[in-house]
């Protein structure tokens, strides 16, 4: 119907789409149309989606369309697609959670974050891999697939929100949504050079994201730019009463935010260096690289107007195992419902067995190590006798840190850091090593197990692979990280003349 | 595999029993715990149910505010502390009728505290301590189809019903109750009656027992007469009914007297209980207990009551029983004592609803202590459970009081009400049941009794006048009853004395 190709599409941001939808320059089923056959042809090497169901997509499109056609007033985002983990609960859409305890299980309920982005009239493209129960840092304990960095198809593209990653950094999906416990949305965001923000801790609802570690879990945008995050951010978020943890107050006004931000002053805005994420004495594990490019990036922060210090975080060192007790903890007690009783896998039940035996069979065969070896630690960290030394402790640690983000912010408006100690890794370097993988996640725990926001922003390239950085903000001042974020996304893309997934080589083909 | 049972007198002669008990309550919400589905007993299976409570991957809990300000009247009207700070509680273990692998309910941080009950029993009051009262949800129930008990050994398959899950649950623990020695069956019966009585005034649940809207766990023990430590106890569980309560206690002592007389140690465990027997069979050894990794619940927010609604609704409490009994008491004349028996018998209410409905109260405590109690017992239920009405009693005690029946048909007509023959006027009409005036049918019955036994009528008309009784008792007889023994009296006294 117009001049506007197919890889245009696949090139374009949300918010370009959102415009040419809004403008009718394209129609929905056009742009889904463009998107799908891109996944048909390249999600085989890839491998971001579980599950692509083109005639749904392709129906709900035309449905946006015929809306417009008969001139309904339409929100901003009608027509434009998106993927979803496959950890958000769809209503008779396919969702594993990674995992094969839950092959062939079609909810009968859409989560509420799906909800909204159906009566915001997105098109659902499909559901995108992850690691098991959202448990891993690559992907790779996702118990169907490996899923490919379109960067570098022979390297990891992050965990836990991996084929989310991956399937917008391949462009097989304009944006997101990831869910982020440790940093499983920053983390892939920050090594398939993306967008990705955790939101505060109660700002957006959980209710229908199958739970990890309750609290600590949160869903949140995974974005070409800042501007999408924060659009997709704010159709998200607000409060909902079947989430008791959910924060009632006002959606913020994020994309305002960040249309500000990417006006580049920031003068007045004073940022903390967090000394324990890779500042002086605590550099081990990182990659020269990435510190190049954080240093670089907040010399770009101060000639943009930003005050920066040092700020120290004592506690900082104490998140990783701290967040290695409470996680496992939670999740120990949310995976026991997967019994084989009600839905999903039953195995064993053959007549031949008691109760105990199919459940323990089932549980046996449905999860993966990496998910029993959590459901193991969670147990022991539990368990009377053991419970004030291990998760009691760790309660307390979480204490800490989050003291150390309040009186932070006595000093400055934002703590940043690298998203990532490293740049993606090859696929299967650290699968023998669970302790390096957990290693990946060092930058962004401290911000999941105070409940603030936190978004990875590319910074540049470390040998040819995307570097990310990391803005971290107060309890629902999400803005903030917005704001900051796009001024350093606008004055890097003019810098380099281009947008960042722009300078993607060879784009695994 | 009967047990060895020692004499109930002779348990007390060597052993003091300590008894506890756990009280299960039902609230009666219009929706559960924690999701909107309704609570309505009976419903097929499975059609009350919802992502929620069927714990699917996702669903979040909500919690009921109702049933924790229900949980917070509970707690005040029993005397408790109500925490300014409480939490759930994650109480973790695997079985199918818990959808989420755990148990959402409360653990050291519970809603109320330290609170007290005072019970009486023959004139002596006993006070129960109430260690806490705590919100939880119920579980789904089991039913397991194939075997010959019911229980899950022995059963081809089992299937689970989970609208039941997550209706909303209280729970009331007590301090364990030393001192009762030989009443410490009738403190339990009394306590848990005493505790329903409160229960209904509150209004927070219908506390039907055979629905398991209340359900007991009864913990009992043993110690040497004279010992300083208590003994090892047993907990019996779902004990549901007021007499079962009294039983348990009972079974349990004379059991684990024969135990501990034989050189034996009492173990540790649950025990199941069985209505038709009044006996105990072990259930699971608390030694090979569980542990539930208790943690609190991340899904869901504390609880922090302010103390300004905590006392608002202190202040609209309803009348509690014990206070309502002092002045029903008043308001009927009777002794403590009386007033005691009417508590045992669980006839309280009903006795005050009869003489609401127009009875005079000494008439209606003569009913529901007399005649309906015995038929309570017969059948092995409690006094509430009978298929008559208080309105009915009262209908009843109307009947005769007007001299339509006398007492031994007003027993017939209660028969026909319990058969379900509808009311107590409506039997009296099917039944043919009414008193006969002085009609010609009974003044035949008179002189027929007269011809019939010459040599007794001689005897009264030369003034042995007590011989009477056996001429009335023949006019009765070939009434079957239905004549009224005063005019019967009288209509013989009239031939053969003033004539």
């Amino acid at each position: 119907m117009s001049d506007v190709t197919a890889t245009d599409i696949t090139a374009s941001t949300a918010a370009e789409l959102s415009r040419a939808l809004q403008s009718g320059e394209v129609g929905s089923v056009e742009v889904t149309q463009a998107y799908l056959d891109r996944i048909a042809a390249q999600d085989g090497t890839i491998g971001a989606y579980l599950h692509v169901d083109a005639d749904a997509a392709l129906a709900a499109a035309g449905a946006v369309d015929a809306a417009r056609a008969r001139g309904e007033e339409l929100g901003p985002l009608a027509g434009v697609p998106l993927a979803l983990k496959d950890v958000v609960v769809t209503e008779g859409v396919p969702t594993t959670s990674g995992s094969k305890i839950l092959a062939g299980w079609r909810p009968p309920y859409d989560a509420t974050l799906a909800a909204r982005l159906k009566a915001a009239g997105t098109v659902l493209l499909g559901k995108t891999n992850m690691d098991e129960f959202a448990m891993g840092s690559s992907t790779e304990n996702s118990a169907y697939q490996v899923t490919r960095n379109p960067w570098d198809t022979d390297r990891i593209p992050g965990g836990s929100s991996g084929g989310s990653s991956a399937a917008v950094a391949a462009g097989l999906a304009p944006w997101a949504i990831g869910t982020d416990t440790g940093g499983s949305i920053r983390q892939p965001a920050a090594v398939t050079g993306l967008v990705g923000h955790k939101p505060t801790y109660g700002s957006v609802s959980r209710y229908g994201l199958i739970a990890f570690s309750s609290s600590l879990d949160q869903a949140g945008p995974m974005t070409r730019t800042v501007l999408d995050a924060a659009l997709l951010h704010e159709a998200i978020a607000g409060h909902d009463p079947l989430d008791s943890t959910s924060i009632d107050s006002p959606v913020p006004v994020l994309a305002e935010a960040a249309r500000r931000g990417a006006g580049g002053d920031l003068s007045g805005l004073k940022v903390g260096v967090v000394t324990e994420l890779g500042g002086e004495g605590h550099a081990d594990g990182y990659d020269p690289g990435v510190l190049a490019r954080f240093a670089e990036t907040v010399a770009l922060l101060e000639s943009l107007g930003a005050e920066v210090r040092q700020v120290s975080c004592p506690a900082f060192d104490l998140a990783l195992p701290a967040y290695y007790l409470i996680a496992p903890s939670e999740a120990s007690s949310n995976l026991a419902r997967f019994d084989g009783v009600r839905y999903g896998v039953r195995v064993g039940d053959d007549g031949g067995r008691d109760l105990d035996e199919v459940m323990a069979l089932t549980r046996e065969q449905g999860f993966g190590p990496e998910v029993k070896r959590r459901i193991i630690l969670g147990t022991y960290a539990l368990s009377s006798g053991y419970y004030e030394a291990y998760y009691g402790q760790a309660q307390k640690v979480r204490t800490l840190i989050t003291r150390d983000f309040t009186t932070a912010w006595d000093d400055v408006d934002v703590l940043v850091s690298p998203t990532s100690p490293t740049v993606a890794w090859s696929i299967g370097a650290r699968v023998d090593d669970p302790v390096a993988m957990y290693a990946a996640d060092l930058c962004t725990l401290p911000a999941s197990l105070a409940g603030v926001p936190a978004i990875s922003v590319p910074c540049g390239l470390s040998d040819g692979l995307p570097v990310g950085f990391q803005v971290m903000a107060p309890a629902l001042a999400d803005d903030r990280c917005y704001r900051v974020a796009a001024a350093l996304e606008a004055a890097q893309d003019a810098a380099r003349g281009h947008t960042f997934l722009a300078g993607m080589e060879n784009p695994h083909s | 595999m009967s047990d060895t049972l020692v004499d109930y007198d002779e348990v007390l002669t060597r052993y003091e029993p300590v008894i506890g008990l756990e009280t299960h309550v039902e609230l009666g919400t219009e929706s559960k715990m924690f999701c909107g589905c309704s609570t309505t007993f009976g419903a097929e299976p499975n059609t009350q149910t919802c992502p929620v409570c069927l714990g699917l991957p996702g669903s979040l809990p909500a919690a009921n505010a109702v049933a924790i300000e229900s949980t917070i009247r509970i707690g005040l009207a029993l005397g408790c502390r109500i925490a300014s700070w409480s939490r759930f509680a994650r109480k973790n273990y695997f079985y199918p009728d818990i959808p989420k692998g755990f148990q959402t309910s409360q653990y050291d941080e519970p809603l109320c505290t330290a609170g007290h009950l005072d019970v009486e029993v023959d004139g002596e009051t006993y006070r129960v301590e109430i260690e806490r009262v705590h919100l939880e949800e119920d579980t789904g129930k089991n039913l397991h189809v194939g075997g010959s008990t019911g229980r899950i050994h022995g059963a081809d398959h089992s299937l689970v019903d989970y609208n039941r899950a997550g209706i909303p649950l209280v729970e009331i623990v007590t301090r364990p109750i030393p001192g009762a020695g030989a009443k410490a069956p009738e403190v339990a019966r009394a306590y848990v009656t005493e505790l329903r009585e409160i229960l209904l005034a509150l209004g927070v649940s219908e506390v039907r027992m055979e629905q398991g809207n209340l359900r007991c766990d009864v913990n009992t023990s043993l110690a040497p007469i004279g010992s300083l430590e208590w003994g090892t106890r047993t907990e019996t569980k779902n004990v549901n009914s007021l007499r079962s309560v009294e039983r348990s206690v009972r079974f349990e002592m004379r059991r684990q007297a024969a135990v501990l007389d034989a050189g034996g140690r009492v173990v540790q465990e649950t025990r199941h209980f069985h209505e038709d027997s009044g006996s105990t069979s072990t259930g699971r050894s608390k030694e090979e207990a569980t542990d539930y990794r208790y943690f609190p619940e991340p899904d869901l927010v504390p609880i922090a009551p302010d103390e300004e609604w905590v006392e608002k609704l202190r202040a609209a409490l309803p009348e509690l029983p014990a206070a309502r009994r002092a002045r029903l008491r008043d308001e009927w004349g009777i002794s403590p004592t009386e007033m005691a028996w009417l508590v045992n018998a669980g006839a309280v209410e009903l006795v005050s609803d009869t003489v609401a409905a127009g009875a005079d109260p000494a008439d209606a405590r003569k009913w529901w202590l007399g005649e309906l109690a015995r038929r309570a017992n017969d059948a092995g239920t409690d006094l509430g459970d009978l298929a008559v009405t208080p309105a009915q009693v009262a209908e009843l005690i109307g009947l005769v009081s007007a001299g339509t029946i006398n007492d031994q048909l007003a027993r017939q007509a209660l028969d026909g009400v319990l058969a379900g023959e509808g009311g107590p006027a409506q039997v009296v009409e099917s039944r043919g049941l009414a008193v006969m005036g002085e009609s010609d049918e009974l003044v035949a019955a008179v002189e027929a009794a007269i011809e019939g036994n010459p040599d007794v009528a001689d005897k009264v008309r030369g003034g042995k006048v007590q011989a009477i009784g056996a001429l009335v008792g023949a006019v009765m007889k070939t009434t079957r009853g239905k004549a009224d023994a005063a005019t019967v009296k009288r209509m013989l006294e009239e031939r053969l004395i003033s004539s």
